[in-house]
């Protein structure tokens, strides 16, 4: 009977050997895979066993830390006036995940980031509790406390982003309504009473969409400025006080509709200066249809519209179609029809025109530290593209610089410095029937020449009935109050 | 105790009876290893949960050390030439399984669940039972060939065990298997465990009266030998209890383990390798003939396939009927997280895991926490147990023991196989527990009775032959002398 045996005795060594295969497969091979899968509760365990890393503005952090009571998570995410940083930070919650940079730099802020390696290596070495690394942001507090403070007068929901031109710092991301990221940071009831009651089902103003990144708005007349940029960049006009060829009514290609202006303003043949100044539908609607789709297109991409920005939380995509006819692209080329853009995404255009023609990549986290402070990683300004060429770029400055002077954009002069604007109202709705949007995008520039900041602010108007009144009306005085606290920062 | 040698003072021309060295020396070396190892552990978790050496520590490592003791002196005085390893391995088996349900027991997840009680002091008292019932069987059972005598009595033990869970008011059906009984006072007991000893019992005795016919009584047929209806009818008989146990008990793990010990045993009492094919032809059509209409079975397959859909189902309300466990995705993170070298004693998270933690799960604790190291130490500690046991199959003399070790051995292993194998994600969950390490009391008994049965039968077969007659010649002749 031995001989048998032995094999059985194979059999069995085979048993064991196909375990310790399957062991080394799932503790070796697809260890690391299964130890980091989302669903994972160790990994959330282990995000809030010890105090997490903060988020930094102007060398304060506005994030903290404290140990909660709740089951399994000893320490709890707080949040240092909330509402007004959540488009910033996001959130980190217990029972919720994480967003926005709580979440992309959550290996930074609790401290498991492959580049903290070495500092945990030695802070395990001296017996250190771990300790998260901090995220250094690039906003400005004083812009931002601007931005949200007008956005929370108006009321109503709105977005508001501020850049610097020569580096694409974001140094203002607001959104209104907003929330508190306290209010849902831990693993109770009342969290999840908070979390539901911000929910967009049932809340309808919807406070956790981030509407400075997230949300597309049609732009209105602010587009214009990409329109007047499109003509000057491929000649059509070769300066900003050459008279245009523009009827009046002009009626749209291949249809018979004017396409009307707001009022009985001076726009037959009217210079590009004047037409901006007065924000003339048929000078710019009859610009994009005589330039065509592509060359609209391209340069509307350029600025950045058509692909999603990683600042490094992701943007939307701003919308400029393809394939439309003379007329549609008449009616783009003034911010209608199809055309959508983020509130980051209008900002940039104001910047690129501030900036003299070069678009630099928005971003808004400065430098990843490790906990003892030492940077770990620091973000370099990027060029984007560049979509106009310096003179060009001078050009739609002045013309923005009139429509502040004496134009539609007053609301937003500041006294001592040169200020460049575009106010914008845009209808949407079926037949026009909801509330328009308010617009406006400036950029301020210095005695010196520089350009410390560019700002988009969009509100969803309440009370506009008349096209660019209320662009200048309700969104340039928020603007203005953010470039005033920008410059004020930098004196 | 050292080996026998023939006394100088015969004159003896055969060989003398030169048998292994008895190595109880070497037993009791290997059990203060361990002793001593589950000990550092127990302080070690202590350190790790709570900062300082637990309270228990001496009381532990004197329990544990006086079990080992008891057992060694037991093995030194009634089975002194047995395998010296089977008794270490299965004390630092059960040494370790106790830390780990301590480890577990003070877990807050689990405190907070219904129904929590401490188990470890629970499981300590099994681990003396279950170390007497090991010293009671080599105190009674001076020679295993007395079993050979109750063939048919250990078959009928071993059906009523088998049917006891199906009794109304007796069984108890927790979570979805029907193979517990309730006795009032003790608590609840699978019997399951302990059919599968005295199964083997019947099955060595059978086969050993019977080989020769199952053997040779056969038709040649496609290249198989093809058995006797007559001879093939227990093999029909038992695959059919196997199939009903599965149907009724809906315990697939049992079933798989009592038919895999017969077609192991059967294949070696007649050398016939057509039985393992018959076997596995049997045990696959009743596999797939049952999955087909028994939801339970299903589940777990699928839970197999897919544990992570089954995830996802158990955290919502379903309608099917069906419970879905997460368990075994929970299974599957708990050795993931634990990587290579595990997190340490008490710092990993498999309560995530909640009631069967420390019970058909326990080895997700020992994968987080001792790593992949720490688990191919214990699998490897298994297969040493059952290659012990083969081997004790091989030197043994008679083949009722031969049969019988092997049965054991085989079921053995066949356990270790099919619990870490599921609780791996290898094969399909079955519900069954890791021996010596689980928290159950059912299966700390049967297993250091099985132990004790290897332990016996390989006494017996390094046992020295009896000191022969000596020389006749040299013999002074016996003078009958008048009175």
């Amino acid at each position: 009977m031995n001989k048998p045996l032995r094999r059985i005795a194979i059999f069995c060594g085979l048993l064991v050997l196909a375990l310790l295969i399957r062991d080394n497969y799932l503790q070796y091979v697809k260890a690391d895979q299964l130890a980091s899968d989302k669903d994972n509760r160790r990994v959330a365990i282990e995000r809030y066993a010890h105090p997490r890393g903060d988020i930094i503005v102007d060398g304060n952090p506005i994030t903290g830390s404290v140990v909660s009571k709740s089951g399994d998570f000893k320490y709890k995410r707080t949040y240092k006036n909330g509402p007004m940083w959540a488009p910033v930070t996001g959130y980190s919650s217990q029972a919720f995940d994480g967003s926005q940079l709580e979440k992309i730099d959550d290996g930074i802020l609790t401290g498991n980031d492959d580049r903290l390696f070495f500092r945990k290596t030695l802070d395990m070495i001296t017996g250190k509790p771990q300790q998260g690394g901090n995220v250094v942001t690039t906003l400005n507090a004083a812009a931002q406390k601007a931005a949200y403070n007008g956005l929370a007068q108006r009321g109503g929901k709105g977005a508001v982003v501020a850049l610097e031109p020569s580096t694409g710092k974001i140094l203002a991301l607001a959104s209104y309504p907003s929330y508190d990221p306290s209010s849902f940071a831990g693993y109770s009831d009342s969290d999840a009473k908070a979390w539901n009651k911000l929910q967009k089902k049932n809340n309808p103003a919807d406070p956790m969409l981030n509407r400075a990144l997230r949300e597309t708005y049609p732009p209105g007349s602010t587009f214009k400025v990409v329109t007047a940029a499109a003509a000057l960049e491929n000649g059509l006009y070769k300066s900003a006080d050459e008279k245009t060829n523009s009827p009046l009514p002009w009626i749209m290609p291949g249809t018979t509709t004017p396409l009307k202006n707001e009022g009985n303003i001076p726009c037959e043949n009217a210079t590009l200066r004047v037409a901006l100044q007065y924000s003339c539908n048929s000078v710019f609607g009859k610009i994009g249809s005589d330039l065509g789709n592509d060359k609209m297109l391209a340069e509307a991409k350029k600025f950045g519209f058509d692909s999603e920005q990683f600042t490094p939380v992701r943007s939307n995509a701003s919308v400029f179609s393809d394939h439309m006819n003379p007329s549609q692209t008449a009616l783009s080329s003034i911010g209608q029809y199809n055309t959508a853009a983020t509130p980051l995404q209008m900002a940039m255009v104001a910047s690129a025109v501030a900036n003299d023609g070069k678009l630099m990549k928005p971003y808004m986290v400065d430098e990843l530290q490790s906990s003892n402070l030492d940077p770990v990683a620091k973000t370099q300004p990027e060029e984007l593209s560049r979509p106009l060429s310096p003179a060009n770029a001078q050009i739609l400055q002045s013309m923005m610089q009139t429509v502040v002077e004496k134009g539609t954009g007053t609301n937003a002069k500041i006294s001592g410095v040169t200020v460049g604007g575009k106010t914008g109202t845009a209808q949407h709705g079926v037949a026009n029937s909801a509330n328009p949007y308010a617009w406006f995008i400036s950029f301020a520039k210095m005695p010196d020449g520089s350009s410390p900041v560019a700002v988009a602010v969009v509100i969803e108007d309440e009370s506009a009935n008349r096209d660019d009144i209320s662009g200048g009306g309700l969104a340039a005085p928020i603007a203005k109050n953010v470039m005033e606290a920008v410059i004020n920062a930098k004196k | 105790m050292s080996s026998t040698t023939n006394p100088p003072t015969h004159h003896t021309s055969t060989i003398g009876a030169i048998g292994a060295p008895s190595r109880r020396n070497t037993e009791l070396a290997l059990l203060v290893f361990a002793v001593a190892v589950p000990v550092f552990a127990y302080a070690n978790v202590g350190l790790a949960i709570s900062n300082h050496v637990p309270a228990g520590l001496l009381e532990y490592g004197l329990g544990l050390g006086l079990l080992a003791g008891v057992a060694h002196l037991a093995v030194r005085k009634f089975a002194p030439y047995a395998d010296p390893l089977l008794l270490p391995l299965a004390t630092l088996l059960n040494g370790l399984g106790l830390v780990v349900i301590w480890r577990l027991d003070q877990s807050k997840l689990l405190q907070s669940l219904r129904g929590f009680s401490p188990a470890a002091p629970r499981q300590l008292l099994y681990s003396a039972m279950g170390i007497a019932l090991f010293a009671a069987v080599l105190i009674f059972l001076k020679d295993h060939r007395v079993l050979q005598r109750y063939t048919y009595i250990s078959m009928f033990c071993a059906l009523v065990l088998l049917i006891l869970p199906l009794v109304p008011g007796l069984g108890a059906n927790i979570y979805g298997a029907k193979i517990w009984i309730r006795i009032p006072g003790l608590g609840s007991l699978q019997p399951g465990e302990f059919a599968k000893i005295v199964l083997a019992v019947f099955f060595a005795g059978y086969l050993m009266v019977k080989r020769d016919a199952l053997a040779l009584a056969s038709r040649r047929f496609m290249g198989l030998y093809l058995p006797r209806g007559r001879d093939l009818g227990p093999i029909l008989v038992v695959w059919a209890i196997s199939i009903l146990i599965l149907v009724f008990e809906t315990d697939l793990g049992t079933s798989l383990l009592f038919f895999g010990m017969f077609v192991i045993m059967l294949y070696v009492a007649t050398e016939r390798t057509s039985w393992i094919v018959f076997g596995l032809l049997m045990s696959a059509a009743g596999a797939v003939g049952v999955a087909s209409f028994e939801p339970h079975i299903q589940t777990r397959v699928q839970a197999w396939l897919n544990p992570m859909r089954e995830y996802q189902l158990s955290r919502q309300i379903t309608h099917d009927g069906i419970l879905h466990s997460d368990q075994l995705q929970q299974s599957l993170w708990a050795f993931g997280s634990g990587g290579t070298l595990g997190t340490g004693w008490g710092q990993g998270h498999s309560d995530l895991i909640k009631f069967a933690a420390n019970s058909d799960f326990v080895l997700a604790t020992f994968g987080e926490e001792l790593g992949l190291a720490g688990i191919m130490a214990i699998l490897l500690i298994y297969g040493l147990i059952a290659e012990r046991g083969l081997r004790t199959a091989l030197a043994a003399r008679d083949p009722f023991g031969k049969l019988l070790a092997v049965g054991l051995s085989g079921a053995f292993a066949l356990q270790v196989f099919v619990v870490a194998g599921g609780v791996m994600g290898l094969i399909p969950l079955t519900g069954m527990t890791m021996p010596f390490l689980a928290s159950g009391g059912s299966s700390v008994l049967a297993n250091w009775a099985l132990i004790a049965i290897l332990i016996r039968i390989s006494d017996t077969a390094r046992r020295p032959a009896p000191t022969p007659a000596t020389n006749p010649d040299a013999e002074m002749t016996q003078v009958v002398r008048p009175s």
